[in-house]
């Protein structure tokens, strides 16, 4: 490999940590709010493929990239909505919930996505922010999907409010003392449902991303368990949303390192290279996880840290 | 109400409540549900063929469904049994590249021990984080799912791919004398005997065994196992190392009876619809053979759906969400019916009739 191919491959790397990044930053906020309120939603990867879905089938049908981004939206949260319906009937574990949502998820989204493989839908624009440099490498790497900005945001935002707002008090007061807040006379289980459903909104978005952005079609391959490594992200980014951005970005970039390669020649163990992120992910809870205290940062009420 | 009679009456109600939902589903996208839901039962139990059919997707299913019974029973939700088969699959195909096996049953007997030992490690593995480093089992269980199958799609692509497969890249054939044969006259194999056996033998040894029993203590109240002394973390990583086996069973069988070699066929989502059967079965092993049964039925059909109505292939996974989502909502009627119906009496008659 010369030294111009490795400048290549971490220029590759770099674009890629954002491209496909951007749908890991998304869920990953969508699952940090919904876990600051005390609940798990391992469905979240059956929002992502339907939110893809669906955003995809909005975008396709109208002609318009905002029209599918705003569909992914509401149809994500409405499935995370019934992640929150089931999750407050007595009894009802949120971890055996989120296998049953993602499965409702991604069998609804492969029903209704079947004549969508096929057709073309408008893109979300992107904006290049390479445009200064006369390389075509540096202004492909630094072309960027339009809503990644408003990820950044929504975690600068989600971090402000967390900490400054009555409402992200609220959140939190349910994730850390569902007790407390029952003597305060708050609902607990509708500040949790509001809390997955908006969540479930947010994971929309990055379903948008993969069917609107990159890879920017439907098919059935579209998302496999990137819903669930954003999961495991939030653990890692200990419940903060901006880390959960350096997450996306570090993961993002571990998802592009196959694909990299392989534009660069290096064809040999390209199912290897795609297993990364997944090995990557069980590395860090491991690194991370420890059997004797419940992890820093963790909402009490949280099931999957005890 | 009496809590057996509950036991069988609540998943029935939600099984049949998915039913319905289905039918109000496929109703809106403009399907007669009358023949939607006749298509689904001809497909499955309607003939000998569709029976066969039935009973042929059954088999795995018992034995993956075991990998998350199993643990469950221990207190974990594990939910790699799709990762634990493909590599229980892996393992079957390579064995006899690498060492000569005599043929016929013994050698079959080491063809399907080699699977399940690979399944076994492989789900251990996710126990063993639990206990030892306190890594979420669902989630590791998952996450090495899909590193199982990139293995998996690495060595059949690669290293043991047999040159003569061309468009559908396989490890070479096992040889005849090793395939596992049909039951007498049927069109099914004897996969089938092996689920049933399997979790007969589960039953027992959760049931009747006083590590089983053990093994119930810790996943009913880890903290008071622990407080009388048994050893939890060995229990929980047994009881994940035999769900395992199951699931690496299942891949070993699939090779050894159907395919006769490991290629991506054998990544068909046995794994997954094993959760379901599972968990309606409420992780008891008895009860995961006639749910397998049922299951194994709706996948039969699915294809009949596909050619007679153009329903799309995945209509069959649209119905085991809505099922798996009532059936954990029925839990929350556990012990609280009488109370809501008054018809509670009614209920019991139809229940055991």
């Amino acid at each position: 490999m010369t030294g111009s191919q490795i400048g290549d491959l971490l220029l590759a790397v770099l674009g890629g940590a954002v491209r496909v990044g951007t749908p890991f930053l998304f869920v990953s906020l969508g699952e940090c709010l919904t876990e600051k309120a005390g609940r798990i939603n391992l469905g979240l990867e059956g929002v992502l493929v339907f939110s893809a879905m669906a955003g995809f089938g909005a975008a396709y049908l109208s002609g318009l990239w905002w029209i599918g981004v705003l569909a992914a939206a509401v149809s994500g949260a409405a499935v995370a909505l019934i992640h929150g319906l089931v999750c407050s009937l007595r009894g009802v574990n949120d971890i055996a919930a989120g296998i049953a949502i993602m499965g409702l998820g991604v069998g609804l989204a492969f029903y209704f996505g079947k004549a969508l493989i096929q057709p073309q839908a408008p893109q979300i624009p992107s904006l290049a922010l390479g445009a200064w440099s006369d390389s075509g490498a540096v202004a492909s790497a630094l072309r960027i999907n339009a809503l990644f900005p408003l990820g950044v945001l929504l975690a600068a935002a989600m971090t402000w409010a967390f900490a400054h707002t009555r409402w992200g008090l609220l959140v939190r007061l349910v994730g850390d003392s569902a007790d407390a807040a029952r003597a305060l006379g708050t609902s607990v289980s509708g500040v949790r449902i509001a809390a997955t459903t908006v969540g479930g909104a947010i994971a929309g978005l990055g379903g948008a991303s993969l069917s609107l952005y990159y890879p920017g079609s439907w098919n059935e391959g579209l998302s496999s368990g990137q819903g669930l490594i954003a999961v495991a992200l939030v653990i890692f980014a200990r419940w903060h949303p901006m880390r959960c951005l350096g997450a996306a970005l570090l993961f993002g970039g571990m998802g592009a390192l196959g694909p990299a390669l392989q534009s660069v020649g290096v064809t040999g163990g390209y199912y290897l290279f795609n297993a990364v992120p997944y090995a990557m992910t069980l590395a860090i809870l491991i690194a991370t996880c420890s059997p004797r205290r419940s992890l820093q940062g963790a909402p009490m009420e949280l099931t999957v840290t005890r | 109400m009496n809590p057996q009679i509950e036991a069988v009456a609540l998943p029935v109600a939600a099984l049949a409540g998915g039913l319905a939902l289905f039918g109000l589903f496929v109703w809106v996208g403009g399907y007669d549900p009358l023949q939607v839901w006749s298509l689904l039962f001809l497909g499955a139990f309607g003939d000998a063929f569709s029976i066969q059919n039935t009973l042929q997707r059954a088999a795995p299913l018992m034995l993956t469904a075991l990998c998350v019974a199993l643990p469950a029973r221990a207190g974990l939700t594990v939910i790699g049994g799709e990762g634990a088969l493909v590599l229980g699959g892996l393992a079957a195909a390579a064995l006899p590249m690498a060492l000569p096996l005599p043929g016929g049953a013994l050698g079959s007997a080491g063809v399907l021990l080699a699977a399940a030992l690979a399944g076994a490690a492989w789900i251990a593995l996710a126990g063993a984080l639990r206990q030892y480093r306190g890594v979420n089992e669902t989630i590791s269980s998952l996450l090495l799912g899909y590193v199982a199958i990139a293995l998996f799609k690495h060595t059949v692509e690669g290293p043991l791919r047999d040159p003569g497969s061309l468009n559908k890249p396989s490890t070479p054939a096992l040889d005849d004398s090793l395939l596992i044969g049909l039951i007498g006259p049927w069109d099914v194999h004897w996969g089938l005997i092996f689920g049933v056996v399997c979790c007969v033998a589960a039953a027992l040894w959760l049931g009747g065994s006083t590590h089983g029993f053990a093994t119930r203590v810790v996943g009913g109240n880890g903290r008071a196992a622990r407080l009388v002394g048994l050893p939890a973390n060995r229990l929980v990583i047994t009881a994940c190392a035999l769900g395992g086996a199951g699931a690496g069973l299942a891949g070993g069988i699939e090779v050894a009876a159907v395919h006769t070699s490991a290629n991506a066929a054998l990544i068909a989502g046995f794994g997954y619809t094993g959760i379901l059967v599972s968990f309606v079965a409420r992780h008891q092993p008895l009860a995961i053979v006639p749910v397998a049964i049922l299951f194994g039925g709706f996948l039969a059909a699915g294809s009949l759906l596909q050619r007679r109505l153009g329903l799309p292939d995945a209509s069959v996974q649209v119905l085991m969400g809505l099922s798996f989502v009532l059936i954990l909502a029925s839990e929350a009627l556990r012990g609280r019916l009488p109370q809501l119906l008054p018809l509670g009496r009614l209920r019991r008659k139809e229940a055991t009739a």
